[in-house]
């Protein structure tokens, strides 16, 4: 297929997952602003929703952090390329350049989505509408991934968008324990009050895994072991090792087809063997800040081997 | 009976005149409305170059198909052929021997100094002797056997996805139409176009020719026509990025490498296919394409340099051209046009600036024309003057009484004007016509003006048995 096929495609996975990870994250900011014991936090709260998504440094024009303002920044601002908004015309505009890449349904998908997303940007975002606005998003990105895993050749095409998508998963991922890593201590360390125990469930709620914590842990929510399931847990979907599993066995799907591997192969394949090889305990006691920024470095190198690699 | 001015609606519209009657506006609304819901669906979008708040804007569809009989479109395609195979003899011969120069049948200064003539095509002989592989000829009816030629376009033109979806869009609404008419299918043209692209390829291939669809990027108008015919053809679409030529030889970056390209479906103009022989500014061509078209190694579809064949000052002696290459006469008349560049003519024109259209020699796509009848005084007085200071660059011809059909309107429906342009394909093994072709109609009562950039719609067009 032609490389900037391949690269449009990559990038449509990839702003895909970008603007579900930023409807999850205000889904779970929102959440964690109305709690009362937030309220003197407010500011807090949403510079680190700000900074998972990659918007930090953003403040409105009188310099507070308005939580109606910031809001409508991460969803419908047309100014900030990580808003939902921007992600999804930006999802468009890669798809609108290889319409042939694309099943007429996956196109469909993909240009419902824009619409859907364009009624909306002139009217503000405020808390008591961002309920509709996220679960419009959401289901328009549903219907994007069905329309995808139900209509497209199991071939070049879907595998770009599913590489992009993963590898674009576990950057999301990494961010926001990147964001929130000063909260989840090791567990001879104290346990946190009230506030930490929400901020955890907001971490989870970020990567839909609050219910999924409580069937594989069978306990209260510990910060380590969030840490855990967001790193090793295979079952997680959202797992560092789990978006890693995905991206590699892309990979070699893509290497299978045109009967080559590259650098791509090798960092995707050895970065996966250190997740697999590393203990949480050990994450824990070498510094999890240490771990992020390594595995942060490591999935940009990625990216930009596979971009090398396929030519884009 | 309605949308038909006048007399009864010929026969051949009988069952369309009685659906219409026996449909009430409140359904034929509701099928306008599921029509545009489809169009915009599948992203269907006309980009108008000028209005930037509607960078992506539908065409307007109309649901009352334009019919024409049988009978009708065989002395139509008899026409076109015939019209066709002159163009392209006509292009053979002004980059080859010049015969009708010198047999003095065109004034020598309209061909060779014309910008649209590609020094770099002289004495280069395309695959096949093909130049215009896809023709879109535009066709104006001014009564039951008066079928004009309005223009030709031997470029790149436009147009044909919409031949294609509006027929789609058609089936889904107008079920019961369909069933009371034998309307002949126009669904295999991506199939008759591959196969024309195919017949031209290079001599010599041991493999399968490879084809691309060459595009702007989808910032081009027409940017999802291109996308169409590649998917449907089943061929990659490229940008000029995508190609590079290394020795002479044209090849693809894929994911796989570089894969080398026979056949080339451009739908970018000649002055911007590559820097290095035309426009050095260009960013949508491919540096070195032309030397590899010109060793022989890439067919261009269409070829350089045709644009020479559709000047609408060449098109005035269209009659003779054809008379010269094929001894016949013009099946298909041309529309009496007045050469601004022969001082008579351009005195008659200013004259009756009023009740004329007057086009430039080189415009495309309705811009920078006059249509008389409609304009205010000062209007006239301002092109007036751009007329004197430069009357070879136009040409004048009388507003035509074009027929109507009837078409629905927001209130109701009424007779609009159409036009048709039938596309013609051309490759080594001869020349096929698709039934049919795009109608396109001018929303406005009254108006003339059909082009999709100056407010037109278009109409799925069915060429009926009996």
């Amino acid at each position: 297929m032609l490389s900037r096929a391949a690269s449009n495609l990559f990038w449509l996975g990839r702003y895909m997952e970008r603007a579900d990870f930023v409807v999850r994250l205000l889904d779970a900011t929102l959440r964690l602003a109305a709690l009362p014991s937030s309220h003197d936090d407010a500011a807090e709260v949403w510079t680190s929703a700000l900074k998972a998504a990659g918007a930090d440094g953003w403040k409105t024009a009188d310099g507070e952090l308005d939580e109606d303002a910031t809001l409508q920044h991460m969803a419908l601002a047309g100014d900030n390329p990580s808003s939902i908004r921007s992600c999804l015309e930006r999802a468009r505009a890669n798809a609108r350049a290889v319409r042939t890449a694309l099943t007429i349904d996956a196109w469909e998908a993909i240009n419902a989505a824009y619409h859907d997303v364009q009624k909306l940007r002139d009217q503000p975002a405020t808390r008591a509408s961002a309920g509709a606005i996220l679960d419009m998003v959401k289901r328009s990105l549903h219907a994007l991934d069905g329309a995808l895993h139900r209509s497209m050749l199991r071939s070049d095409s879907l595998w770009f968008i599913r590489l992009g998508a993963a590898i674009e998963r576990a950057d999301n991922t990494a961010r926001i324990l990147e964001v929130k890593y000063h909260l989840l201590l090791p567990s001879d360390e104290r346990v946190g009050g009230g506030l930490d125990h929400f901020q955890w469930a907001t971490i989870l709620r970020t990567v839909s895994a609050l219910t999924a914590y409580r069937w594989i842990y069978r306990q209260s929510v510990k910060p380590w072991l969030v840490a855990d399931l967001l790193i090793m847990q295979r079952q997680a979907p959202r797992s560092l090792i789990a978006s890693y599993g995905d991206a590699v066995r892309h990979l070699d799907l893509l290497a299978a087809e045109s009967g080559r591997r590259g650098p791509a192969d090798r960092i995707g394949h050895a970065t996966l063997d250190w997740l697999e090889s590393s203990k949480t305990e050990r994450i824990f006691a070498d510094g999890l800040h240490e771990f992020l920024q390594r595995f942060l470095a490591e999935n940009h190198r990625l990216g930009r081997a596979v971009a090398e690699q396929y030519l884009f | 009976m309605r949308g038909f001015p006048g007399d009864d609606p010929r026969p051949s519209y009988a069952r369309v005149d009685r659906w219409l009657s026996e449909t009430d506006d409140a359904l034929l609304q509701t099928r306008r409305a599921q029509a545009e819901g489809f169009f915009r669906r599948i992203g269907i979008t006309f980009a108008v170059y000028g209005d930037d708040r509607a960078d992506e804007r539908l065409i307007p569809f109309d649901i009352v198909p334009r019919i024409i009989t049988r009978t009708e479109w065989q002395r139509l395609e008899r026409g076109l052929i015939q019209r066709v195979t002159a163009l392209n003899a006509f292009l053979a011969d002004i980059y080859g021997k010049r015969e009708i120069l010198a047999a003095g049948v065109i004034p020598e200064e309209l061909v060779l100094l014309n910008p649209q003539y590609q020094l770099g095509m002289i004495g280069f002989r395309p695959p096949g002797g093909v130049y215009t592989h896809i023709s879109g000829i535009d066709i104006v009816r001014t009564g039951p056997d008066d079928f004009y030629v309005l223009e030709d376009n031997v470029r790149t033109p436009s147009g044909v996805s919409y031949m294609l979806e509006n027929r789609e869009v058609m089936f889904r609404l107008h079920p019961e139409l369909f069933a009371r008419h034998r309307v002949a299918p126009v669904e295999d043209y991506p199939d008759l176009l591959a196969d024309t692209l195919r017949s031209v390829a290079p001599d010599g291939r041991q493999r399968a020719p490879t084809i691309a669809v060459l595009t702007p990027g989808y910032h081009n108008s027409a940017f999802y026509e291109h996308s169409f015919l590649a998917d449907k053809m089943g061929v990659e679409l490229v940008e000029g990025d995508d190609l590079f030529v290394r020795d002479d030889i044209v090849y693809m970056r894929t994911t796989a490498g570089p894969r080398q390209v026979d056949v080339i479906y451009r739908r970018i103009d000649d002055a911007f296919i590559d820097p290095l022989a035309f426009r050095p500014d260009s960013v949508l061509g491919v540096p070195g394409l032309m030397s590899a078209y010109h060793a022989g190694n890439v067919t261009l579809a269409n070829a350089a340099g045709t644009g020479i064949a559709d000047d609408k000052a060449v098109y005035s002696y269209l009659p003779e051209i054809i008379r010269f290459y094929t001894g016949e006469d013009a099946l298909l008349p041309n529309v009496p046009t007045y050469r601004c560049r022969e001082p008579d003519a351009l005195a008659y024109t200013l004259d009756n600036l009023a009740d004329l259209v007057v086009k430039e020699v080189d415009g495309s796509g309705g811009y920078g024309m006059l249509v008389g009848p409609h304009a205010t005084a000062a209007q006239i007085d301002a092109f007036a003057g751009k007329l004197r200071a430069d009357p070879a660059k136009f040409i004048a011809q009388p507003t035509l009484a074009l027929s109507t059909c009837p078409t629905l309107g927001d209130d109701g429906i009424g007779a609009r004007h159409v036009d048709l342009r039938p596309y013609v394909l051309m490759g080594a093994d001869g020349i096929t016509v698709v039934p049919g072709g795009l109608t396109r109609v001018a929303l406005t009562e009254g108006s003339l003006v059909v082009n999709s950039s100056q407010g037109g719609g278009t109409k799925d067009t069915w060429v009926i048995d009996g």
